[in-house]
């Protein structure tokens, strides 16, 4: 188990190398070093100023060489400063984690527990009326695009009804008011999608036989479903709930920006439309390595659920 | 004389699918007396399993339907039976044998928790479950019990799985264990061992057994009566030894001229004409 880590987790450096050459090479091929220091300095600082800058960087040295540098940066958590507002790129990504979660962990879990408990009722009432109009009803909520709960929710509750402030964030007692709306819509988006998903899987493994043996025992269907079948279904969920888990910590890039959410979404966003560089490419970079570990937290679950499974 | 552990009355059976409806089961009558062990044999096809599991109700609805007769367990229609009653006689009063042991079991439970589940279901009495689950691995052959309980499924053999049915399905006492096909995923010599079981078993405890099989050749010896389906019907019934050596019907003696006799020179299988049966 302890040596199975081990590996992934050394399987993972050649990919984490891949995604930093590419970012790597398009930040190198976008802009030469002269374009990035009048970006951050001003077209007005030529000369000294701009030598000194590019010297600093190391922007000046031979190409392999910068990239080792920058490897090293980044595998050490030094990502230097973003170039709109010169602020220290670490820190700037810890602020942002806060919001971002605020938003998507509750989402998240709501959107979970909502989905489970929808698919779980669906494929107790399988194949009833009330089981296919609640499958009409999860392809509408999946199939109503983000900006159409975001124009309803800000539009009609927050401005017209003034249930809700429509834009802003703070940390403090009522900070819920600013949270509600954006995580119910993050739940929504999720929640039909998912129950849909899960409804397959769980449907799958009613025809099973063992299904079929816990009845002959007497297990009431409720037990068998919560029980029997869940467990077993637990071993296809585990891979499309922990797929999420980077999505969890980098945000909505959508609903951040739109409900004014200071997290690392709606800075991403911003930072492509200043392009503030060295902010995509640490997003990037970071992104890649919560999905790789994404990918060893699903392993590692499945040895957990699925007894036949052993890591070596 | 006292009312028979099983009536079935003119038992029909029907599945409603979208290519059409099968009827499965098509008129069926048979009684079972308490501790008295019943063969049902029959080609593939032919309703026996339908028929087992008719009897709690396990079929599943749709698309299944019961049209007609009645299921007496000790004069109570099954049929006519609340959930929460069916649930009552499930595992309790007629417990269940499947063919293929490595799907039947849960695969993500251990032995232990498979057996525990219907011990705390049906004998809440019982207050060492783990002893009771030991008691009952040992009397269906299982050596070591008190480890191999806290074995997963996948870590046993087919035998052994068969084996620990077997166990989870008397470890409550029924009245009545139905045996599909118990045999028929499992290699030769480890079928004969799991039918001399069964043997033992009867011998021991005081139970009914119906025997679902398609193959003649395992029954004499364990059942004392045998129902021939064919097509959903029983077309021939009575005590073995007397159906084995004077079959009435010409599909009995079909099936039986299918088993392989030991000694004898190997001679065609003879093939059964379905469309001259069914004229009868
Ligand atoms: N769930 C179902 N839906 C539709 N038809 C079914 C279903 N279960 C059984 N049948 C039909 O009922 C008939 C009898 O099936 P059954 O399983 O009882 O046969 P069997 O005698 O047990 O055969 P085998 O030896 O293959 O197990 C078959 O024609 C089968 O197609
Ligand atoms: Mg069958």
């Amino acid at each position: 188990m302890f040596n199975y880590i081990i590996r992934r987790l050394l399987y993972s450096i050649p990919i984490l190398l891949g995604v930093i050459l590419i970012t790597f090479t398009l930040d190198s091929v976008m802009m030469t070093p002269n374009e990035k220091a009048s970006r951050v300095l001003g077209p007005k600082a030529v000369g000294k100023t701009r030598t000194e800058w590019i010297h600093n960087r190391g922007l000046d040295r031979p190409m392999p060489v910068q990239f080792v540098n920058y490897v090293k940066n980044l595998v050490t958590f030094n990502f230097g400063t973003t170039w709109v507002t010169g602020r220290d790129l670490s820190e700037t990504f810890l602020q942002g984690v806060g919001p971002s979660l605020c938003i998507t962990l509750p989402g998240f879990f709501a959107a979970l527990l909502g989905s489970l408990g929808l698919a779980l009722f669906q494929v107790f009432v399988r194949n009833s009326p009330v089981d296919r109009v609640l499958t009409l009803f999860s392809v509408a909520l999946m199939s109503v695009p983000t900006m159409v709960y975001v124009i309803f929710a800000q539009a009609f509750l927050a401005l017209n009804l003034r249930y809700f402030p429509a834009y802003g964030f703070a940390y403090e007692p009522g900070m819920l008011r600013f949270l509600l709306l954006p995580i119910v819509i993050f739940m929504l988006i999720n929640i039909g999608y998912d129950a849909r998903l899960y409804r397959a899987i769980f449907l799958e493994e009613i025809g099973q036989d063992y299904v079929r043996t816990a009845h002959a025992k007497g297990v009431s269907t409720a037990r068998v479903l919560a029980v029997h079948v869940f467990k077993n279904g637990l071993i296809a969920l585990i891979t499309l709930v922990v797929a999420q888990l980077p999505k969890l910590i980098l945000g909505s890039l959508l609903i951040e920006s739109l409900f004014g959410i200071p997290g690392i979404g709606s800075m991403l966003v911003q930072a492509i439309q200043t392009g503030d560089q060295p902010v995509v490419m640490v997003s990037v970079f970071l992104g890649s390595a919560l999905y790789l570990l994404s990918l060893i937290v699903t392993d590692i679950l499945y040895a957990w659920a699925d007894p036949r499974i052993r890591l070596s | 004389m006292s009312t028979p552990l099983l009536e079935i009355r003119n038992l029909s059976i029907a599945f409603h699918t979208e290519t059409g409806v099968v009827e499965a089961v098509r008129g069926i009558d048979f009684t079972l007396a308490k501790g008295e062990t019943l063969a049902i044999v029959g080609e593939s096809g032919s309703g026996k399993s339908v028929t087992g599991l008719a009897l709690t109700r396990l079929l599943p609805e749709p698309p299944a339907r019961y049209v007609s007769g009645e299921i007496l367990l000790e004069g109570r229609d099954v049929l006519k039976m609340k959930p929460d009653e069916l649930r009552r006689i499930r595992g309790n009063r007629i417990a269940y044998v499947f063919q293929e042991p490595s799907t039947s079991l849960n695969p993500v439970f251990t032995i232990r928790w498979q057996i525990a589940e219907a011990i705390e279901l049906h004998r809440p009495e019982v207050c060492d479950v783990d002893a009771e689950i030991v008691k009952y691995l040992e009397l269906v052959g299982i050596v070591n019990p008190r480890q191999r309980m806290n074995d997963y499924p996948h870590q046993l053999s087919g035998g052994m799985q068969q084996r620990a049915m077997i166990a989870m399905a008397l470890v409550c006492h029924p009245d009545l264990l139905v045996a599909d096909e118990p045999t028929t995923a499992l290699d030769v010599t480890i079928q004969a061992q799991i039918i001399d079981q069964l043997k033992v078993l009867k011998s021991q405890i005081d139970m009914a057994i119906i025997l679902i099989t398609h193959n003649f050749g395992i029954i004499s010896g364990i059942a004392d009566r045998v129902a021939v389906m064919f097509r959903g019907k029983i077309v021939e019934q009575g005590p073995t030894a007397e159906v084995l050596r004077n079959p009435q019907h010409p599909y009995t003696r079909a099936l039986i001229d299918c088993i392989p006799k030991l000694g004898q020179r190997r001679k065609r299988l003879t093939t059964i004409d379905h469309a001259a049966l069914e004229a009868l």
